[in-house]
Order: structure tokens, then sequence, then C-alpha cells
């Protein structure tokens, strides 16, 4: 290989603020895999705690960067995202294969899935076509016992021309091992990578080209065949990376580009993978995976598929409601007692009213109002959502739904989107990555607001228990749980038709293909999944709605309590809303709670009360009853409460939702968009249910 | 034994084919063949989703779920 030239302007490095090989005081190691082979296991078993996560710059690729010790060096381990393959079809891809051929990193390890190697060798091959500095990670050698496929370790090693590591990453095993191959490959261990044999006239056009391109990046054949097989990415990537050779490249790729068809290179590379496999792999089953079809026969049948995932689905959000309350409780009570100890400070400091009333009966109070209700659903309902996904499962539910959506010009993971939604939109928005295509990913981000998260069902079960059940006891609770259940219904059944409406008008266009790997089923690991979910769920969506519960509560505090004329701003702002209010079937107090609400769903009541209650701060009731008579005396009817819930479900989505909208999609136009649909699909909702109403005359 | 061509869609429940021609456009064509799925590779149809559609394959030892329209555009030759 020619491993001639130090490139000099690698951005994707600058990008990390990773120095070039010469000078690095720790040595780069790229983690890459096919999705499900556990690379990111491997990943946190490497790295423990010492990591972190964002995005790969100006993209919304998820990036994570580790660091370790092994002896006496030093490691940063970046994570790339798990393809299928380097060809660059999607940006998770063209990241991937930048990092690695323009990253320079030291190592790459390659993390497979001894349970299906022969697809997974696809992408060792296209590795080893970019660097030799390769350690191949067969994982999940755990698993590969269970269903009793034997991979020869020796022999693979000897095949790739690169050291072969068997780990079983959740367990520990082999992961010394591991790191032992990489300090011994950083450290320039001499390998033979193994390269793929194309046909004659392949080679002959691979064996014109390279001398051109040789010493403009390490390995001229490999972007020789890139070229030749027309990939358009690769040129922005080259000019991107290294500005100042890009006019040779072009001159070199105009010639011959597209000459050779893609086809013939993959075929090639698949035929070399199922060669190594066929070596290497011994099935002792004739069928490995006879246990995972017989669960998948159940989970995905047509009388089993619906009712076990609707009773999965409803066990968790009980779990998430039931196990929440008690905490929530006891964080209220902390959170409010520092309160307390605040204006006793605030007094004895003697600090203006306003100002005391702006930081801590505004700010504070909202904060604290919005942690408390919000964190420790969150941190039940995401490490629930994690183990499904974990397990295997998530999967199959895109598969059993896929018809729905595929009806509504949408993507089957759109309905994953959607149950990530009901824990959090802002997460629900951030999953929307998994869709590969733009447009049907747009639309699930416009639409994940019309399922209700955690911050709306505390609002919907108070609604549905005090005005549309009189009846108390166990009947009653039943009835609120089958209101609630309903407005789930609405809300579904809204997302499908507004994204069929969406792919009808603005983002017309027919369904892209719906291409999903079904994998094993897995043994979770439990521990490990409640600390990664809080850590990259919980703590994340938390601190995105703190930065905005902060400045929100203040402003919330000051439209409550500075007069003009006769009364606050906000009564003026509920009087002025009063005729929409009305139009909608609620009042002028209840639309200015939803929309000084915006920060977080959890105030939008708190907020009600206040108004009617003419305090200058947000306030809770003691019972049911108490708030059930409070809001009947404010002209509350069942049909207020019924429009309060479909308007809950029915809004522009919360500011932190907002936020990750305007990030995932780097666009104010769609972040409006998001805005505007569901906020105009509430009001002619509940405009058309009301006067339905009073036509029948049924609205006392 | 005289082998039976037919799209992938119609490859009847349990039974094995092998890869003919692929007719998909480049974009799903791309990520089926990043998959492993290249003409001579032997395929199974294994489950169904409830509404029949899509329907999930074996490919190369992973299980592949495809909508009707695209696995109607892998031409098999049944075994």
């Amino acid at each position: 290989m020619g491993l001639t030239t130090q490139s000099t302007g690698a951005q994707v490095r600058k990008d990390f603020s990773i120095p070039g090989p010469g000078k690095r005081t720790e040595k780069v190691i790229a983690l890459a895999g096919n999705p499900n082979t556990g690379k990111s296991t491997v990943f946190n078993s490497l790295t423990g705690m010492n990591q972190h996560t964002g995005n790969w710059p100006g993209k919304t690729v998820t990036n994570a960067l580790g660091r370790y010790q092994f002896g006496n060096e030093k490691y940063l381990l970046v994570d790339l995202p798990g393809t299928y393959s380097l060809l660059a079809n999607s940006v998770e891809e063209e990241v991937a294969r930048d990092f690695i051929c323009f990253g320079q990193p030291d190592v790459t390890v390659v993390v497979t899935d001894a349970t299906s190697l022969q697809r997974n060798l696809n992408l060792v091959l296209q590795i080893l076509e970019i660097t030799d500095r390769v350690v191949v990670c067969v994982n999940l050698m755990d698993e590969a016992r269970r269903k009793r496929i034997h991979v020869d370790l020796e022999l693979l090693e000897r095949e790739l021309g690169v050291p072969v590591v068997g780990t079983s990453a959740r367990t520990g095993e082999g992961l010394g091992t591991l790191k032992a191959a990489i300090a011994k490959m950083a450290a320039g261990w001499r390998s033979q990578p193994r390269q793929v044999s194309y046909p004659p006239e392949v080679e002959a056009i691979i064996a014109s080209l390279s001398p051109e391109l040789a010493g403009l990046i390490p390995n001229s054949r490999w972007l020789a065949l890139r070229l030749a097989t027309g990939e358009d990415a690769v040129f922005s990537s080259l000019k991107y990376n290294q500005q100042d050779k890009s006019a040779e490249f072009l001159s070199v790729a105009r010639r011959e580009r597209g000459s050779i068809p893609i086809d013939l290179i993959v075929t090639s590379i698949v035929k070399e993978a199922e060669q190594i496999y066929q070596k290497t792999v011994r099935l002792e089953k004739e069928k490995p995976n006879a246990l995972d079809r017989k669960i998948d026969n159940v989970l995905t049948s047509k009388v089993f598929g619906f009712p076990i995932m609707i009773a999965l689905l409803g066990f968790i959000f009980w779990l998430t409601i039931q196990g929440a309350n008690y905490p929530s409780q006891l964080l209220a009570k902390l959170l409010f007692g520092i309160e307390d100890w605040l204006n006793g400070l605030a007094l004895w400091g003697a600090l203006p009213s306003w100002l005391h009333g702006v930081v801590v009966m505004g700010m504070y109070r909202t904060l604290a109002w919005v942690v408390s209700v919000m964190l420790p659903p969150m941190a039940i309902f995401f490490p629930l959502f994690t183990l499904l996904e974990d397990l295997g499962y998530l999967p199959r539910v895109a598969f059993n739904l896929d018809h729905h959506f595929n009806k509504a010009c949408a993507h089957g993971k759109q309905a994953l989107t959607m149950c990530m939604g009901f824990g959090c939109n802002a997460a629900g928005v951030i999953a929307c990555r998994i869709i590969d295509s733009p447009r049907e990913r747009l639309i699930a981000v416009i639409t994940n607001n019309f399922v209700p998260c955690n911050g709306r069902f505390p609002l919907l079960i108070v609604m549905a228990s005090a005005f549309l059940v009189t009846g108390a006891g166990f009947l009653g609770e039943g009835l609120a749980a089958v209101a609630v259940l309903g407005v789930i219904i609405v809300g579904i059944i809204m997302t499908l038709w507004v994204s069929k409406f969406l792919s009808r008008t603005i983002l017309r266009g027919l369904p892209s293909s719906f291409i999903l790997e079904l994998p094993p089923y897995r043994k979770p690991q439990a521990g490990k999944i409640v600390v990664r979910s809080i850590f990259d769920r919980t703590l994340f969506v938390l601190g995105r709605a703190v930065a905005v519960a902060a400045p929100a509560g203040a402003l919330i505090w000051l439209m409550a309590n500075i007069t003009v004329a006769d009364a606050s701003l906000l009564a003026h702002g509920g009087r002025i809303l009063a005729p929409l209010g009305w139009l909608m079937g609620m009042d002028g107090f209840i639309l200015m709670g939803f929309l000084l609400g915006l920060p977080a769903n959890e105030i939008v009541l708190p907020i009600i009360i206040m108004s009617y209650l003419g305090s200058g701060s947000m306030q809770e009731m003691e019972s049911l009853a108490a708030l059930r008579q409070l809001l009947m005396a404010n002209g509350w009817t069942w049909l207020t409460a019924v429009n309060v819930m479909l308007f809950s479900l029915l809004h522009f989505p919360c500011g932190t939702t907002l936020w990750t909208i305007r990030k995932e999609t780097q666009s104010w136009k769609w972040t409006l968009l998001a805005f505007l649909v569901p906020t105009l699909s509430g009001i002619i909702v509940c405009a058309t249910f009301t006067a339905a109403v009073r036509m029948l005359g049924l609205g006392q | 034994m005289k082998s039976q061509s037919m799209p992938l869609s119609q490859l009847p429940f349990g039974r094995r084919g092998v890869v003919r021609e692929l007719r998909a456009d480049t974009g799903s064509r791309r990520r089926l063949l990043d998959l492993g799925l290249v003409v001579g590779t032997p395929v199974e149809t294994v489950l169904r989703s409830p509404a029949g559609n899509p329907m999930a394959y074996e490919i190369r030892g992973t299980l592949i779920a495809l909508r009707n329209a695209e696995a109607g555009q892998i031409i098999v030759d049944m075994l």
C-alpha cells in the first residue's frame, strides 16, 4: 500500500481537534461496524464513563468520543456510526468513511457479529481496502456459542491478514486481548490485509488510474475504485479535506467516472466475504436462528402481534406513571423546601421584592416544577424503552406497523419515533434520525408532537378523572383510563392522517424504500441500560428543558405581576384570547396557560389555576375535588375538559422540542411548520367539535 | 429440476430461491447490495407481518424485512 503521503489539511481531523499522526500524544482509534453488532457495548466497556457524546460537526449524526489507558499509552476512541458499507449511500456512511480515510486513525477496529459474520465481512473487506491499520473484533461470541456457531478465529486472522480477536463485550470476555491487539497494531505491527480480487477489466482500470493518484492520499487503489464507480460523495469529501489537491483528482475523475458499474464491485466483495465465511465458520445446527424464528412467529403474528405490542406499551406507561408518583412528590418536597430557604435568604438580604419575585417565585419555582414532574417519569421510561431496544423488539414493532405508515406514505420506523415520543417528544424528534430518507424523516419530526409525552399525561389524567368520570372507585379509574386511551388513539389517527396530508402537499413524494434488519433477540444488560439511558437521554433532555424553563419562569412571573390599568398582563392576555377560547370551547385563560406553558407542558395546569385564583405565582390544588370546584366556578363543563384534553394533544410542541427540531432539521422553516401544523389541527378540531356539540345542545 | 423465475414477493412462504436479477433503481439497489443481496444469493421467505406486507427474508444469515414493492423488483429462481 502506498502509505507515502502525510496529508496536510485533513479537515475531518481538525473538526475534532485531533492532531496529525506525527504530533499525537494519544493514539487515535476508530470504532467501525455494522448496526446491531454490540459496537456501542464494546465502546462503553473500553471507555467506561470516560466519554463524551455529541454530533458530528455540521451533521445530525451522533458521535461519541471516549478515552482509556492501556499500559503507558493513552487512547482516544472515536465511535463511528454503525453502517453496512462504506459506499456512502447515507450521511452515516460518509462520516464513517471520511474519518477512516482522512482522519488517519492509528488503528481502525471493526466490530463484527459472530452470529452473522458473512454479512459483516463485507464491511471488513471494504475497510481493509482503505487502511491496513485494522483490528477485527468478532463480538457476541457468547451468542454464537449458544447458537452453536463455531468461528475459527485463527484461520480468520490468516485469511484477513490482520489481528482478529473474539469478544463478548457484555461480559467483558476478550476485551483485554482486544486492547493488547490494538496496542500492538498502533505500535506499528506489520499487517498484510486481504485485498478483494476484482474481474480483470476492473483491475485494468485500477492499474491505469493508480499511478496518477499515488501520493495524493495514502491509498490510491481505493481512490481509483471510488472515482471509477462514480461515487459523487467522494468528490466533496476530497475537496473538503484536501482543498489544495482537488484539481488533480477532478481531472482524473472526469476521465474515468462511471466506467465501472457498482454492482460489479459489490458482487466481488460479497463473493469474497462468502468464501472467507465458508472457510472459517461452521454451523453445528442447520438453522441456528430457529428459536428466534419461533419468537418472531408469535410477536409478529396476525393474532398476537398487536395485542402483545399494546400490552407491552401499556405496561410501560403504567409503570412510568405509577412509579414516578412517589419520587416526583419527594423531589417536589425537596426542591420547594429549597425555595423556602431561598425566600428566607432573600428576606435576610433585603432583596427588592420584584427581584425576589422574578428569580425565586418565577425562575426557580418553574425550574423546580419542571424538574420534579419531568425527571422521575423520564428516568423510568427511557431505561424501559432502551430495554426493549436492546432486546431487539423495537424493529418488530416497525415491521408490524409498517403497512399503516406505508399507506400514509411514511416510514414504518416512524412507529418507533412515536413510541419514544410518549416518553418525550424532544427525544422522539432526535430518534427520527433512524429514518434514512429525508422526506419521511421530516414527516416523522413534524408529526411527533401528536403523541402525548410524559409531560402531558398528568393533565390528561387529571381532566379525565375530574370531569369525565363522576363515579369514583375502581370503575371510575377504569373509565378515566379509557378516556386517556381515546385521546392517544385520536393522536395516532391524526399522525397518520397528517402524514398523508403532508405527503400529498408540502412533502410530496412516493414512499422511499423500506429495508429493515430484524436483528436476533439478545439478552440485555440491565445495569448498563439504566446508566446509559439516564446519561444519554434523560439528562440530555432535562438539560435542554431547564435551559428553556428558567427564562420562561421569569416571564410568567412578570406577566402575572405587572399590572397595567386594572389588571395583570396575564389577565389582559386572557381577555384578548377570550373570543378564540370561546370558539374552541375553552376560555382565554386556558389559552394563556398553553401559551405560557411553552417551556414545558407540565406547567400548563398550574398556570391556569394561578390565573383563576388571581395569585402571582404558579399553584397546585390540594385535591381533585377542590380543583373541580374551582374550574366549575370559572365556567368549565365537560365540553371544556374535553377540549383542554384535545388541545393538549393537538398544539405546538414545547420549547425544548421546538429547539430540538431546529437543531435536527437545521431549518427555521421546518421548525415553524412543526409549530403550525399541530396548532392549526388543534384549533380546527376543537372548534368543529365545540360547534357540533353546541348545535346539538349538549354543551352543559 | 427446472427452476421457475418470479419476483421475490411471490416466493411462497418457507421456500428458498436464488437471486437472478435486481431491478431496483439506484437508491434501494445500493442498499440491497450492501446487505449482500447480489445475483446468486440464496434467499428464503421466513416471516409475514400481520398485514402481509412487509415480509421478512433470510439473506446471508440475517433477517431483512422488505416491502412487497421492493421485493417485487428482485427476481429469484425458486429452488
